[in-house]
Order: structure tokens, then sequence, then C-alpha cells
């Protein structure tokens, strides 16, 4: 670790003088910087290291980050608002695209908060079968943040060792929901579909070789001496400035605070599972990079488990107001037929009330707050995005860091700018 | 689940930091136009056009916390969290960017996602969903 005083506190309060650099992009263009020394450069928006179209505002004193400030949006399309046209049926096909890399996820938020207004009671299957998906595409997810971590320090077979084994989890979440990203998957009242047949020795033959990879990473990378130089002690952020940011995940974890929602708030079946909650100690690079690696290994044991105790039976709830009727009944029943057209174009009627649930994704927690009006579409559906949050850490990461950091520092923080922008 | 006024929501946030709600989750605001009647408010609490919703989570006690601030459409202003929780800098930020709901106090009341010259503020309910219409047939064609 590097002698460094760890920084204050304080800091995450100050308004004009702090790591956040303040600033509008009309004013920046006639900007003065605050001395004579420093100047305003523009990282971004097409830079490949900023993971989409993420644009950083740094003012530098020669090579050093002073302050910073991230300014997003340029992959708004406004998702919230189409979210109030759709029904709660077209609603998870809208939300899945938010956090590209872990659609799952954005489903499972929006589809609980849709269980809660109606009240629905989903039978096991449909629990489990969530809980695997979800596990499934954390390994996913955190392949992809492993092979782009790489691939920003330099390490590029890492990016293509990576690369490699998110294919082998997308093709076998393709096998089960159809599509390899944006699954439209989990909606409210179950699942799309039941696992395919085979699925069992599917996924196994996916953990195997995945678990003896992880093994090669570790050798590959963590104890390796550039990538320790280039990871430790870079992008420092202590529990109670993390607190203060509302930032969740493995940014937090890195910190030492162990919270994550899975265990301590549990949802769907997870109180019913082991497994490990990976913390850091010093909430740097380092420490986000050897979290997520091992969030593989966890989530890898969980999805053993899974397959362990995955219990037969349905696997959405059959509830008729929501779920639409078998595909060989409408041959046959005129009254099926009209049920299934006025699911898919009227939609169900949502009791009127307003709800919260959060799920741990990838990043953090992840929230879906919904309002009801009664009416079959949402009155408001609003996503609370990790990375949106998490990427207010970021000037604080950065401050007094080299340019050179600071792309190892917008790697950890793992932001996902469909989620961010939305 | 409280419903402060504006006035008094700094004042009821920080005492329920002090109890132990260390994190402020999310700011997010809801546009209540034309929904009608709203029986879920208690009987004291004067419904609004606005309302701006704050989640805080106690991680000791495991649970969470809305409060749900009611604003007139009138002078949709709040004062800012910033000082509590320098955390809610975003999403107070998306918020006005969205429904125009300033915050008093904030260091940076700005656009967030939409372009800083932008009018109005798209998650109102009376801006309208832009559409671009369907052709189905190219122009001209009568048939």
């Amino acid at each position: 670790m590097s002698a460094e005083a760890p920084p204050s506190p304080g800091r995450v309060y100050a308004r004009g003088d702090g790591p956040v650099l303040r600033l509008s992009e009309s004013e920046a263009l006639t900007a003065v910087p605050s001395s004579p020394e420093r100047m305003i450069i523009n990282m971004g928006p097409q830079h490949p290291s900023t993971h989409g179209v993420l644009r950083l505002l740094l003012e530098l004193d020669g090579e050093t980050v002073t302050r910073c400030k991230p300014i997003i949006g340029y992959l708004h399309t406004g998702m919230e608002k189409t979210g109030e046209t759709l029904t709660y049926l077209q609603g998870p096909t809208n939300v899945t695209r938010m956090d590209y890399a872990s659609p799952l996820f954005t489903e499972l938020a929006f589809a609980t908060a849709t269980e809660t207004l109606l009240g629905l009671e989903l039978p096991p299957r449909a629990t489990w079968i969530r809980m695997l998906m979800c596990e499934l595409n954390r390994i996913g997810s955190h392949l992809l943040f492993q092979a782009t971590n790489g691939m920003d320090l330099g390490a590029v077979s890492m990016m293509l060792y990576g690369w490699r084994e998110r294919e082998e989890v997308l093709r076998l979440l393709e096998q089960i929901t159809g599509l390899r990203m944006n699954h439209n998957y989990i909606r409210p009242g179950g699942v799309a579909a039941d696992l395919p047949d085979g699925w069992r020795d599917d996924t196994l033959r996916l953990l195997e070789p995945i678990g003896g990879r992880l093994d090669e990473y570790d050798a590959l990378l963590t104890g390796q001496p550039i990538w320790r130089e280039r990871l430790q002690g870079v992008g420092v952020i202590s529990a109670e400035e993390c607190l203060a940011l509302g930032v969740t995940g493995p940014i937090l974890r890195s910190t030492g605070y162990s919270w994550d929602l899975r265990r301590h708030m549990p949802y769907l079946d997870y109180d019913r599972l082991s497994f490990d909650v990976i913390c850091g100690t010093y909430g740097d690079s380092f420490d986000r990079y050897a979290i997520r690696l091992n969030e593989i290994r966890e989530s890898i044991r969980l999805v053993r488990q899974i397959l362990e105790g995955m219990p037969p039976g349905d696997y959405r709830v059959q509830d008729k107001k929501v779920t639409p009727p078998p595909r060989g009944r409408i041959d046959e029943s005129m009254e099926a037929l009209i049920h299934h057209f006025k699911i898919f174009t009227e939609g169900f009627k949502v009791p009127a009330g307003e709800v919260y649930a959060a799920v741990e994704s990838p990043r953090g927690e992840l929230g879906c707050y919904m309002v009801s009006d009664g009416g079959p579409k949402p009155l408001r559906m609003h996503i609370r995005a990790p990375s949106f949050i998490n990427l207010q850490a970021l000037p604080y990461l950065l401050e007094g860091r080299l340019v050179a950091d600071a792309v190892a520092i917008i790697s950890s923080v793992d932001p996902i700018m469909g989620e961010v922008d939305r | 689940m409280l419903h402060p006024t504006p006035a008094e929501l700094p004042g009821t946030v920080e005492a329920l930091r002090h109890a132990g709600y260390l994190q402020c989750l999310d700011v997010c605001a809801v546009d209540y136009l034309g929904a009608g009647h709203r029986d879920d408010l208690p009987p004291d609490v004067e419904a609004q056009r606005f309302e701006v919703v704050v989640t805080l989570i106690s991680h000791q006690a495991r649970g969470r916390i809305r409060l749900r601030v009611q604003v007139p459409e009138e002078e949709p202003r709040l004062p800012t969290l910033f000082d509590l929780f320098p955390g809610t800098e975003n999403p107070e930020r998306e918020v006005f960017d969205m429904f125009g709901i300033a915050f008093d106090g904030h260091p940076d009341m700005t656009r967030i996602l939409m372009p800083e010259d932008w009018e109005g503020h798209p998650l109102r309910k009376d801006y309208a969903v832009g559409i671009v219409p369907v052709r189905f047939k190219a122009a001209g064609d009568t048939r």
C-alpha cells in the first residue's frame, strides 16, 4: 500500500473547492482554472476507456488530476418516460435495456415491484429460476468487468479471456431465454418459459472450466507486480464517504463495509443458500478488482446450490389475471384466445399504490420505485440505477491521481452508461 | 413512510440520520397531474401536483424508509439535502432536469441528462411523448 494519508471525510461535503468541478459545459469553454498552473481538459465521450459515452472534464495540475466532473446524458433515451406508456407486461422489454451487461437484474426489480403491488405469491420454481438466472448473469457481468479492466490496464490477454468466458455464459443465457442480451425473461408473475431440456448439464458444463480459469486469472494478474503496482492504493475511498455519497455494491464493500442485499435484506430465496459476502480492506482499485473476481466464485457456489435445490412445479404464477393461457388452449378455446388477446393488448390492471423494490445487482443496489394509479400502465416507473449514483464517487477517487490512473479508476467503478443515462 | 412538508424535510432527514439511516439511496419525483383523487395520503396532508420521494436505508435496522414530500405546482422548490447526504447531488439534479423542481442551496442546480439548452421538463405529465408516425406505404401511392 502507498503511504498516503487516508482522505479526509469532510471532502464529500465541500461545495466550491472540493474535488468535484462544478462547471457547466458552456462555462467550460471559457473557464479559467483555479490557478495558472492548472488547465481544464476533456476526456471522452469517445474514449475507449470510458466504457461507452462517459465524458469527464478534468482539471489538471501537470499530470495530476485536481478536480473532475463527469458529464453524462449522451445515452439518455427517456426510458422512464417510455415506461409510463408501456403496460406492465411490456415493461421488462424497456427496463432490460438499461443495464445491458446485467439485464436480468433490472427485469427482476421491475417484476418484483409489480408483483408487490399485485400481491402475488410466486411458485418456488419461479423464484429459483430467477436466482439461477441472476447468478449466471452476475458471473457474466463480472467477467465483462475483468475483461474491460484488463484491457484498460494493458493486460490484453485478460480481455480476450474475460470475453471468451462471458461468451460461454451468454450462450447458456441464450439457450434458456432465447436472447444473448435484453432477455425480457423475468416478467411479472414468474419467468417467460421453463428451463429447457438439458439445462442442468449445460450449466454444469459451463461452470466446470470457469472455476479453473479463475485460478488462471489469479496466476496471471493477482500476484503480478505490475498489476498490483497499477491498482494498489489507486482510487482510495473510505466507508464514510461511500455512505455519504450513496455508493453501494463492490465499491462500498471494498472499504470493508459488509453490505450485500442478498445477505442482509434477503429477497427471493437467498436466505436458504450459503455464500460469503466478499469485502475488501483498503477501498482501492485492487480491492474492487479482487472483490469482483471472488464474487464470480461465490456465484458459482450459489449456482451449484441452486442446481441441487431447484424445486419442481410451475415456472409462473397461475393467476389468470396476469398469466396468459398456454399456447395449446388458444387453438381450442375462444375464451382463451380472447383472454390472451386482452392480456397482450390491454394489459392487466394493477391496484393503486406505490412501492420500492430493490435487488443486489453486480453494481450495487438496483431499485425500482413504481407508482400505480390502478390502470394497466404505471403512473411512474423510476429505476434507482447503481451506476448513476456510484459515478458520484469518481471525482473523489480521481483526486490527486495521475491521468494514467484515471483509466484504471473509471474501470474499477464499472459504470454501465446505459443505466447511468437511462 | 413519512410525509414531511418541504420546510420540514432537512430536519426530518437529519433526525433519521442520527437514528441510524446512514445512507440516502434515492431522490425521485412523481407528477400526479390528472391522477384524480388520492387516498394514499394521511388526512392531514394536502395532495399537490408533485411529490418528491426520498428513500433512506438503515443498515443496522435493515430497513428502508420513504419520505414523500408534497410540492405545489406554483412553487416547485425544496431545500437541498446535499449538506446531509452529498450523494443526493446527482438525483436532485435529475429531478430538476426531469420535473423542474429546484433544490435551494444545491451546489450545482443544472440539467444532468438533457442538453443544457433544452426547454421543458420531460417527465412532467403535460410534456408529450414524441412520436414518429409510421408510414406503411410510400408517399404518393394511393392504393
